[in-house]
């Protein structure tokens, strides 16, 4: 197996490159090293080590994913079984079930209360903050040579803004009018009148405030992410010398600069709506026959805002995946990534564009349709750079020597998924398309296939690759490939149906079809996949219990560099302490991918180029 | 923060401290969130039923007041370098009573704006001046936070330039014109406007 790939007179090799040609930084001679070991509370809880706030990152996510993944799973038992009784949740939701001769059902205000929180608790705090979180904070300080991030304290508040908006999420479960329920985007005037719906009220309250606080906490992660990878970077770490996934997540970090305090803009305008009585977003509206105070304000300048972060968002989300899926099929196709600076360029190119496409989401809305062609062209682009990727990561696969592991079959998942849903993204980019398709089923299919399971894909490879890394112990891979193939098939099997469903029109966000006479005929499909989202969700517990087990039973690491990786990251002790290497910082000599090279399976980053040997990737 | 984290002192691309960097990088994040309120503004106004009314005097008072800060502080800045310790902690100090007087005067100019009938809640076009100064207010605030540290340094440390003070002051320093710039920015862009 692929764990025996190294020998270990080759990491002696290493040891002796990073003395020789390492950069002494004189880390070690001021014993801070011992300070960050000698209690429980700075080792473990208020941890200023970018290994342990990535693992933080890391656990949050997971218990934010389960949580979310069970609403899910509840609001799917309700439309695929209306007619059956929900009856044994009441002791858990309480109010909430309503019972109906015997029979008890969801409540209505309740189901949208889940997809609410389900929406948001996905987007933000499991694929924004356990992904970008996780991965941002193992592997920037450890892929360039860093003792740790620029600012260990900035990264440690950063957790913890991020730990207290959970907290607040979570309290807002158990308010008696129950959690804000108008939808993760928060449109007004749902968002904004207190009366507009149960949720409105204190649930929308603490909905703001905790993502306010989770904003501040992307914040201060990505001011760190980008300065630590401008200016902290090894000696011969040139840009060009960077692996994809720092690129990724650099990128990545500065998308969510420029758009996250738009989002900030747009919850401080509804505040002052909800408490001052301004009236940014609420136009004149009667309700119950009574005229509000409100004049003259637009919703549909929320939604400008929104999306200006949201379409950004969801590449905050995405590009992370696409870096980890990039390095990991690398390194297990044994191949140096195909087209590294295109892969660059692509990224950048997402990100750009990612900025002038936003109003794709407001076809609907009633904007211009001349300023939609606009819109529509250059969504239609972001195809081109996307298309590009996926090209090299199989050009990447192509003649490998492919080690199919849960690594890299969840990466080689990712591109199909990826395939998948950015297709029907261009179905959707058409605003002629849009207007059948628009707030359907079809939009659920896409954006859960293209988003939510390919940037999972890409977070399972990364934990199942880097796992060594974070614990010192491998993860079981059998239990690895079960989950791989449970996901695989569990994901299509609940995502495929909604694209027939939401071409006949079927709309998402709706508590029940019983009036619909013509979606009579999709009982049975809605049946089946509820039952593939409880059975998809069945797997995940095998990955979570796999995780958990490994940390303390998993086999154990015996080499530094386990998958025989150029990157820096294995040049590390098996058991890396604060401040990363031992003694000197490493100094780096080529590109991050020189896989079957001059006839060596690889050939590190430390190692010095050979006398007429050209640097790749350029 | 700790000595680990100090940047690396070869070649010469490293000039810049880092923690002087990820201020410029938050300054970017914040510019962003002025930027989309006052395009927020301009869609808005586009839109019609805009009440049109002229900005209070004091807010004028107000911008001269701060650029007066800015120029205290910079000159404060050369000279705590240069070693006039004096006027480096006078200048700092009027650096710091002229900040606290700005935010006096937008209070003013909210008061002003209530009295000539445009309160909070009556139109977006006057929600706007509030809300937009209000929120820069709070920047400014911090910004005081940190020259009330700079403040104390000032007068309770023994006048000596450090590495550390100088680095601290730089990064006050940058903010402080920060903020300052944006007012100016936020005032033309209001004055233009009504
Ligand atoms: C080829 C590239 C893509 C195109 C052309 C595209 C286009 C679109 C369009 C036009 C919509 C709006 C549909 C509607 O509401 O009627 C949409 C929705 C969405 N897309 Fe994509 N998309 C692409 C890729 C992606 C990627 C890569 C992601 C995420 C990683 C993504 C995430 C989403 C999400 C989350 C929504 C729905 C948001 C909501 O209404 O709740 N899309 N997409
Ligand atoms: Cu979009």
């Amino acid at each position: 197996m692929a764990t025996s790939t190294v020998s270990n007179s080759s990491m002696h090799e290493e040891d002796v490159l990073i003395q020789e040609l390492g950069y002494d930084d004189h880390f070690h001679d001021h014993h801070h090293g011992d300070k960050f070991k000698s209690n429980f509370i700075t080792t473990y809880i208020f941890s200023m080590d970018h290994k342990m706030i990535a693992k933080q990152f890391l656990i949050t996510g997971m218990f934010w994913a389960v949580v979310g993944s069970l609403m899910s799973l509840v609001f799917r038992l309700q439309l695929g079984f209306p007619e059956e009784s929900l009856l044994w949740l009441k002791p858990l939701l309480g109010k909430w079930i309503v019972v109906n001769n015997g029979v008890g059902s969801l409540a209505p205000e309740f189901y949208y209360a889940l997809v609410t929180m389900h929406g948001t608790i996905l987007v933000f705090f499991v694929l924004t903050a356990g992904l970008s979180g996780t991965f941002s904070n193992l592997l920037i300080p450890l892929q360039i040579g860093a003792r740790d991030m620029a600012s260990p304290f900035l990264n440690m508040l950063s957790y913890w803004f991020f730990f207290t908006a959970g907290v607040v999420m979570f309290l807002s479960l158990f308010l008696s009018t129950g959690p804000f329920s108008g939808g993760w985007t928060a449109y007004p005037p749902l968002s904004i009148l207190p009366q507009a719906s149960t949720g409105s009220g204190a649930g929308m309250t603490l909905w703001a405030l905790s993502l306010v606080l989770f904003v501040v906490s992307v914040l201060l992660g990505g001011v760190n992410y980008i300065t630590t990878v401008l200016n902290m970077r090894t000696k011969g770490m040139s840009l060009w010398r960077m692996p994809l996934t720092i690129w990724a997540f650099f990128i990545t970090a500065i998308i969510g600069l420029l758009s996250f305090p738009v989002l900030v803009s747009a919850f401080l305008l509804v505040i002052f709506d909800r408490t001052f009585g301004t009236s940014f977003f609420l136009s004149e509206i009667y309700i119950g026959g009574q005229a509000l105070e409100h004049v003259g304000g637009s919703p549909i300048l929320f939604q400008h805002l929104f999306w200006f972060l949201g379409h950004p968002e969801v590449y905050i989300i995405i590009l992370p995946a696409m870096g980890l899926v990039s390095e990991v099929l690398s390194v297990h196709s044994r191949k140096p990534i195909f087209g590294y600076k295109a892969m660059v360029f692509s990224i950048i190119a997402i990100a750009f564009l990612s900025f002038i496409v936003w109003a794709h989401h407001m076809f609907m809305s009633g904007v211009n349709p001349f300023i939609s062609n606009f819109f529509v062209v250059f969504t239609l682009i972001i195809a081109v750079p996307s298309a590009v990727k996926v090209f090299n990561w199989i050009s990447t696969l192509y003649k490998g020597n492919v080690r199919f592991n849960a690594a890299s079959l969840f990466a080689i998942g990712f591109v199909s998924m990826f395939i998948s849903g950015g297709l029907t993204g261009i179905f959707l980019g058409n605003s002629a398309i849009d207007i059948q398709l628009h707030d359907t089923y079809f939009v659920v299919a896409h954006f859960h296939i293209v988003m939510g399971v390919a940037a999972f894909f890409g977070m399972f490879a990364g934990i199942y690759h880097w796992f060594p890394k974070m614990y010192s112990r491998f993860m079981n891979e059998t239990m690895g490939r079960i989950h791989f193939w449970g996901t695989m098939v569990g994901a299509y099997a609940i995502f495929w149906p909604m694209h027939y469903t939401g071409m006949a029109g079927v709309p998402r966000r709706y508590y029940a079809f019983d009036t619909f006479e013509t979606f009579r005929h999709f009982t049975e499909l809605n049946q089946f996949i509820t039952i593939a989202a409880i059975i998809t969700f069945l797997f995940q517990v095998v990955f979570i219990i796999n995780f958990f087990y490994s940390i303390w039973k998993g086999k154990k690491m015996t080499t530094k560099n386990p998958w025989g990786a150029s990157t820096l990251e294995w040049t590390t002790p098996i058991h890396p302490g604060h401040g990363n290497w031992e003694g000197n910082i490493p100094a780096v000599q080529r590109w991050p991918y020189d896989y079957g090279k001059n006839g060596r399976e690889f050939i590190p980053q430390i190692e010095p180029l050979a006398e007429g040997e050209k640097d790749g990737g350029h | 923060m700790n000595a680990g984290t100090a940047p690396m002192e070869y070649g010469s691309k490293n000039k810049i401290h880092p923690k002087k960097f990820a201020l410029w990088v938050a300054c970017a994040g914040i510019t962003m969130m002025f930027a989309s309120l006052t395009s927020s503004y301009l869609v808005r106004r586009a839109a019609g039923n805009w009440l049109e009314f002229p900005l209070p005097v004091v807010f004028w008072y107000s911008t001269v007041v701060i650029v007066a800060s800015s120029v205290a502080l910079h000159f404060a800045y050369t000279s705590f370098k240069n070693g006039r310790e004096q006027a480096y902690r006078w200048l700092l100090s009027a650096a710091f009573v002229l900040g606290f007087a700005f935010l006096a005067l937008q209070y003013q100019g909210w008061v002003a704006l209530k009295e000539m009938g445009v309160a909070i809640n009556t139109n977006p076009s006057g929600s706007f001046v509030y809300v937009i100064s209000g929120i820069h207010a709070a920047h400014i605030l911090g910004g005081i936070g940190a020259l009330l540290v700079a403040l104390l340094h000032a007068w309770s440390l023994p006048y000596k330039v450090t590495q550390q003070r100088k680095l601290r002051f730089e990064m006050t320093l940058t903010y402080w014109h920060f903020v300052d710039f944006l007012w100016v920015y936020l005032f033309f862009f209001f004055i233009s406007q009504s």
